[in-house]
């Protein structure tokens, strides 16, 4: 009741504007089903379009088994490195005073801005057979371009970014005065660390963590560089979507990208429900 | 001797924030480093504290060499200007934090823990917040949190950082009162850091007035206010009057008592340092301007015209029954007598 009340008060003082508004949420509202939920259902008939047991089986196949493996393998390794890293980077710019602090900033943002393709591009350059220090992994028998470790390279350069751009403002926010006290109160620098720092910085890290990790996951330019499409070896989810479409595979491209799909709404999920956390963090 | 600083000096980039500190504190003293903001006081309580490398110089805590030492090896109790309570502990965590973080061997048991928490938190009156956290608490009462919780490690030494500067003014002075009563009780060195001088006088048994990173005097609040040692002590403590002596002055000056020696150029006057009295003669130069009621005394303002034409305004207090028996007005004209004064070069 009242809020139909309200309502009625906010249309008599905005009269002029009702259409405006109307329209605009459908725009947004159009918008969001023809691009983000057309798609979504799309993927799922596409994928479901032989039945279930074509759905399963094209899950089970071993090239998918193989490249699932090898995107859980990749953000395994990248999403914790990336946490430490980004943990270490956030703490020199929030509290040491240094030269060449911007130019730090600003390059911790390079994957951003850089195409992903031309990511790619530079560790071919330097790795790869003709690169700059292709010759000496060639000498020793180490295969990076073409193979796992080139994907996880680029991989490790295109998420850096997730984990310091989150805790940058947020400790930066926090000042160390907190950390400073438990160091008067005679705390080590890692008691301090992990018994006042983290707590502070939990949620806001955890947040970084699950933004990096569905990069890590979804990733395709600059592996698609990196990885030379071997199937079975080193095509991550991504590429074997690609690879299965373009070999007019539906049923198996769409079951692989069902799963980026459902990683996707997971992600999104576990967002909204993190940064409800970190809104009530006084509270909780 | 509890603090000694020997020639401590720190410069942030260009800017030298403390020229050759040395400065004795005795044990059980309660000291204010006081100073006009920027003056590098905050610094140099930093620099005890050991959060702040110095640039050269010496710190012995208690007869001991701390130069070196991490801030979390020197023994010594911090109190922020923010408090800085941590944010997701309930404050009995708060204040039991030092003393978990021992090392195992030299560390309490969970009980013994909990029992000096409580005593702790019963000293500064509060055990009955025990399990709230710091944003369900008032300014005052955050404070006193932060102090139990520096308290904790039993420190040598109790640094605090403009203690009562985050507080409103009816709050600050009732902390002020129980900081130093509770200083009486517990007799650790302390040093806090102030801009007030009205707050250093109160609750200080020695201050220590700094400008500009240098010490300009240090003394006992009585000393610092009856011999100031230089016109920036003299203007920083207390309000005071200025008058510069020049040639076409020198007669006023005998006028009005004021006793002119050979080196000195420059007079400060306490304004209750000054008799007034309604002048019989109209010709007399100075007028009464205005007054205000500081409580129980008055303010009273004058006016004189120098002999460049500029007028100079002389403030005089009085208590308020004497002031009535003067029966002022207005635009009397007065004569002065200036029964004190301080002279500088």
């Amino acid at each position: 009741m009242s809020a139909a009340i309200s309502t009625r008060v906010h249309q008599s003082t905005l009269d002029d504007a009702n259409w405006v508004r109307w329209s605009l949420i459908a725009v947004a509202l159009g918008f969001v089903i023809l691009f983000l939920c057309v798609p979504l259902v799309l993927v799922i008939i596409q994928a479901f379009s032989k039945g279930f047991g074509a759905y399963f089986s094209a899950l089970s196949e071993p090239d998918m088994q193989a490249a699932m493996r090898l995107t859980l393998l990749t953000a395994l390794i990248t999403v914790p490195l990336n946490t430490v890293f980004g943990v270490a980077a956030a703490w020199a710019i929030t509290r040491f005073e240094f030269r060449g602090k911007d130019l730090l900033i600003t390059l911790i943002d390079l994957p951003f801005s850089v195409s992903p393709v031309i990511s790619g591009l530079i560790f071919v350059l330097m790795f790869g057979a003709q690169g700059w220090f292709g010759s000496w992994f060639v000498e020793h028998d180490i295969k990076i371009i073409f193979a796992v470790p080139g994907i996880v390279l680029a991989t490790l350069f295109i998420t850096f970014p997730f984990v310091a751009r989150q805790l940058i403002p947020l400790m930066q926010e926090m000042g160390s005065e907190e950390e400073e006290a438990a160091l008067s109160l005679g705390a080590s620098g890692w008691k301090t660390f992990f018994l006042i720092t983290l707590p502070n910085i939990k949620w806001a890290l955890l947040y970084g963590v699950l933004l990096c990790n569905a990069r890590a996951m979804g990733e395709f330019g600059a592996v698609s560089v990196v990885s030379g499409h071997i199937r079975g070896m080193t095509n991550t989810l991504p590429l074997h979507v690609e690879v299965s479409y373009n070999e007019y595979d539906t049923v198996s491209a769409f079951a692989g990208a069902s799963i980026l799909a459902g990683l996707a709404i997971v992600t999104l999920i576990l967002k909204t429900l993190l940064e409800w956390k970190q809104t009530n963090r006084a509270t909780v | 001797m509890s603090i000694l600083l020997s020639n401590i000096s720190k410069h942030f980039g260009q800017f030298a924030a403390l020229h050759d500190i040395d400065l004795e504190i005795p044990e059980g003293e309660l000291v204010a480093l006081l100073g006009p903001s920027g003056c590098g006081k905050t610094t140099l309580l930093r620099i005890i504290a050991g959060l702040e490398q110095a640039d050269k110089g010496k710190i012995f805590l208690k007869g001991e060499d701390k130069t070196d030492l991490h801030v979390s090896q020197r023994g010594i109790g911090f109190v922020f200007q923010h408090y800085a309570l941590f944010r997701h502990m309930t404050v009995f965590d708060n204040v039991a934090f030092g003393m978990r973080v021992k090392d195992k061997k030299v560390r309490p048991s969970e009980a013994e823990i909990a029992k000096k928490t409580h005593a702790l938190l019963e000293l500064v009156q509060l055990d009955w917040l025990h399990n709230r956290f710091p944003d369900q608490l008032s300014g005052g009462q955050r404070q006193r949190i932060a102090l139990a919780r520096a308290l904790a490690v039993e420190p040598s030494v109790l640094l605090l950082d403009e203690p009562f500067g985050a507080l409103d003014a009816s709050v600050r002075k009732d902390l002020r009162q129980w900081l130093r009563n509770l200083h009486h009780e517990l007799n650790v060195t302390s040093i806090f850091v102030t801009h007030d001088q009205e707050e250093a006088m109160e609750v200080a048994s020695q201050v220590v007035v700094l400008n500009k990173g240098r010490i300009e005097q240090q003394g006992s609040p009585a000393e610092i206010y009856d011999y100031p040692a230089n016109e920036f002590v003299s203007k920083f403590i207390g309000q005071t009057n200025e008058f510069t002596l020049e040639h076409q002055t020198i007669d006023w000056f005998k006028h009005i008592g004021l006793l002119i020696s050979e080196q000195s150029k420059v007079a400060h006057v306490r304004p209750h340092d000054i008799e007034i009295a309604k002048s019989t003669n109209n010709d007399t130069p100075i007028t009464l301007k205005d007054w205000q009621h500081l409580g129980a005394l008055i303010r009273i303002e004058l006016t004189k015209t120098l002999p460049n034409g500029k007028p100079k305004l002389v403030y005089v207090e009085m208590p308020n029954e004497q002031f009535k028996r003067l029966q002022l007005n207005r635009g009397d004209k007065v004569d002065l007598k200036i029964r004190h004064a301080h002279w500088f070069n």
